[in-house]
């Protein structure tokens, strides 16, 4: 812990001079030189451009001067040992760290060439736009129909009730849950399985029309089962949507992802595409986590 | 090594030491559950025992020759004939023919049986029913309050029956005969406060403590709930909230005769309200219950998981729609009860009321919120203090409605409670 927030490593930046070589027999010997992150993190068609992020609580550093791209339609996976940042960093994505009084945000975070943190963006269309899927399935204790719905009527995107019944059925047929929770729409959500829970959270968060959407952990709470149909799920999703998911699954990731992305104490360490990071890890740490030795 | 004790053994013994420590600390606390029930037991049981008979009155039944004659009466709807005719003769004419043996001569002790407000019964069953007059009628009235001490608690060391032996017999011999019975005590609940125990009600009290809690419930619960939800949701974080915070917290434990010296003060000497009002009670207690209402509606909300929070700001509703929308529904469980819990402790005030002027003697049911009242604490804090002994039996029954009062104000927050959790 105390060796990673003085930099450098000889293997992430061999050019630089400063650096000093370290015996890399260890992983946690390796030291990491801030900013510098192997692979490629930067893509021609970004949807999110980020660049020398930064995120404090209070006086300590979560999240060191991250950059990193996300391309339009792409999945990228975050993975990285608990105590990493990246679901801090993932949750800059949409600004979900206001409601954290001592959290801080440094550093150029922007949506289509849009500040998201400017001070005149208005939080709640950034919202609309980037929706989020939670660790922990949390359904409002409502009704299946009202948890639907409850996006569309709070952004006006339905008029008439049956648009709102279209939008409801379209967002619960694209979760894969239709067929399942047809016939009892005004059921409690809070009745349903984790797994269907998890899913019509999704088909809530797909219902207010997103470009991209988080999921951190999104299937830490679910058995196999429910897990297998939720990574369908965000397959079928990667088609419309650009996807960020946070995973403690690496099995996941390699699954889902086109990208990986390996975070390690705050920093960004390797980006590539996530057969190449699952195959040939580029970074010492990514290799070591990889194959198991920490994490 | 060899005459130690084996580990097992060892073990052994101190399981048993565990074990005896754990049946004693058991022991303890059902000591201490014993204590707190028997004392609640002998509690009801003291004040059951004493106010049952609050709820029985005593009345005479008798035929009443309603004569114009004897009454120097012949309109009944003139209202100056009314003021001055003689309602106590027929009474007392009619008893005299219940008693055999009675002559004119016992007229004064026969008096001393019947209540002094009945003569004022008649009359308005007079004014009712003119026809009436000069027809024998089968009536109803209350014993004097003498006799209903005397019927209720003849052999009762506590109290001192103020009936002479001649008096004593002719109520023996009328109960046996069933001129003078015990009825369920109608009076008690249907009139306000008197001189004369046998009169007096407390549904002035009721009525007035209604209205008091009315105005409380209508200030204390949108402004605790609103304070509530901006220190909770909105305020930030600094030096000055947590001031305020700490002050909410102390005026919970501030006595409540502070409070009462303080609605003097501001709403009667300051703003020049009237005295003795349900509206300035109310206001004062609305004081008094503020910081409960705040500190149980913001436990409320702390209470409802984040996950819900940030499931509605993932979605893009904003702050306001996260509160109204999530939060305070699945507080609203725990406002309620914090809120009723702290109306029951209003219900049950006594001290500050005393200083606004709740105190007065009023015989009258108030019928607006700006009408002189009284509360049911201060009416048994009034007959209990009063040197009748048969105002003790009512104090008591008194004690015995507004804990019925106070017991389903608390049902009533469990049922609802249980009620509107269920969704959750």
């Amino acid at each position: 812990m105390n060796t990673m927030n003085s930099s450098i490593t000889s293997e992430a930046s061999p050019q630089d001079e400063a650096t000093v070589p370290v015996p890399e027999s260890k992983p946690t010997d390796t030291v990491i030189e801030e900013g510098k992150t192997v692979g490629k993190p930067y893509s021609d068609d970004a949807k999110f451009k980020l660049r020398d992020v930064e995120v404090f609580y209070g006086e300590s550093r979560a999240i060191k001067k991250i950059s990193l791209d996300i391309a339009r339609n792409e999945v990228i996976a975050f993975i990285g040992p608990s105590g990493c940042g990246k679901s801090t960093f993932l949750r800059c994505l949409n600004r979900m760290n206001d409601s954290i009084d001592i959290c801080r945000v440094k550093g150029s975070l922007q949506l289509d060439d849009q500040d998201i943190y400017d001070s005149k963006r208005d939080v709640v269309e950034l919202r609309a736009r980037v929706g989020m899927v939670f660790q922990k399935p949390n359904p409002f204790p409502k009704s299946i129909y009202d948890n639907v719905a409850y996006g569309p009527r709070i952004h006006g995107l339905a008029n008439r009730k049956s648009d709102l019944d279209e939008i409801v059925e379209n967002s619960l047929r694209k979760a894969g849950l239709w067929e399942e929770v047809k016939d009892r729409l005004d059921a409690t959500a809070t009745g349903m399985s984790g797994g269907q829970q998890q899913r019509l959270c999704i088909a809530r968060a797909i219902a207010v029309s997103p470009e991209v959407v988080l999921m951190d952990e999104p299937c830490s709470a679910l058995d196999p089962i429910a897990t297998a149909k939720v990574e369908e799920l965000i397959a079928e999703l990667s088609e419309s949507y650009t996807i960020v998911i946070v995973t403690h699954s690496m099995q996941q990731a390699a699954r889902v992802s086109h990208r990986t992305a390996y975070f390690h104490l705050g920093h960004l360490v390797e980006v590539n595409e996530t057969n190449k990071v699952f195959t040939s890890p580029e970074h010492e740490l990514t290799e070591s986590y990889i194959t198991g030795r920490f994490g | 090594m060899t005459d130690q004790p084996s580990q097992a053994e060892l073990v052994r013994q101190s399981l048993k030491r565990r074990y005896r420590k754990e049946r004693r600390f058991r022991a303890y606390g059902i000591l201490a559950i014993a204590i707190a029930l028997s004392a609640l037991v002998i509690l009801f049981a003291d004040i059951i025992g004493k106010g049952y008979t609050g709820f029985m009155k005593t009345s005479i039944t008798m035929e009443v020759n309603l004569d114009g004659e004897m009454m120097y009466l012949d309109d009944p709807t003139d209202k100056r004939q009314l003021k001055m005719a003689d309602f106590v003769e027929p009474l007392v004419q009619a008893l005299i023919r219940e008693i055999p043996g009675a002559t004119e001569e016992d007229r004064d002790e026969i008096r001393g049986l019947i209540n002094p407000y009945a003569s004022v019964t008649l009359r308005d069953a007079l004014k009712e029913n003119p026809d009436w007059l000069n027809t024998t009628r089968t009536m109803t009235f209350l014993s004097h309050t003498d006799v209903d001490v005397y019927v209720k608690h003849a052999g009762d060391a506590g109290y001192s029956i103020k009936l002479d032996e001649q008096q004593k017999a002719w109520v023996d011999e009328l109960l046996e005969r069933g001129v003078i019975e015990t009825s369920f005590n109608d009076v008690f609940f249907s009139g306000g406060d008197s001189r004369d125990p046998s009169k007096a009600g407390i549904l002035g009290a009721i009525v007035g403590s209604l209205l008091t809690m009315f105005v409380t419930l209508i200030l204390s619960f949108p402004i605790g709930v609103a304070a509530a939800i901006y220190l909770e949701e909105f305020a930030p974080q600094n030096k000055f909230t947590d001031f305020i915070e700490v002050n909410i917290n102390n005026l919970a434990a501030v006595p409540s005769i502070i409070f009462g010296l303080l609605g003097l003060a501001v709403f009667i000497n300051l703003f020049g309200m009237p005295r003795s009002v349900p509206v300035v009670g109310g206001l004062v207690l609305t004081l008094m219950t503020l910081p409960t209402i705040i500190i149980s509606s913001r436990a409320a909300i702390k209470s409802v998981p984040p996950s819900i929070r940030e499931a509605a700001e993932g979605i893009g509703a904003s702050k306001m729609q996260v509160v109204l929308h999530h939060v305070l529904p699945l507080a609203m469980p725990g406002m309620l009860t914090g809120s009723i819990i702290g109306m029951a402790q209003a219900l049950g005030e006594t001290a500050p009321l005393l200083l606004i002027g709740m105190v007065a003697f009023i015989v009258d049911v108030p019928d607006g919120f700006f009408d002189s009242a009284t509360v049911l604490p201060v009416q048994v804090f009034l007959w209990a203090g009063s040197p009748e002994l048969a105002f003790i039996e009512r104090a008591s029954a008194a004690i015995m409605v507004l804990l019925a009062f106070l017991i389903s104000m608390n049902a009533l927050a469990i049922w609802m409670r249980k009620r509107l959790e269920r969704r959750w």
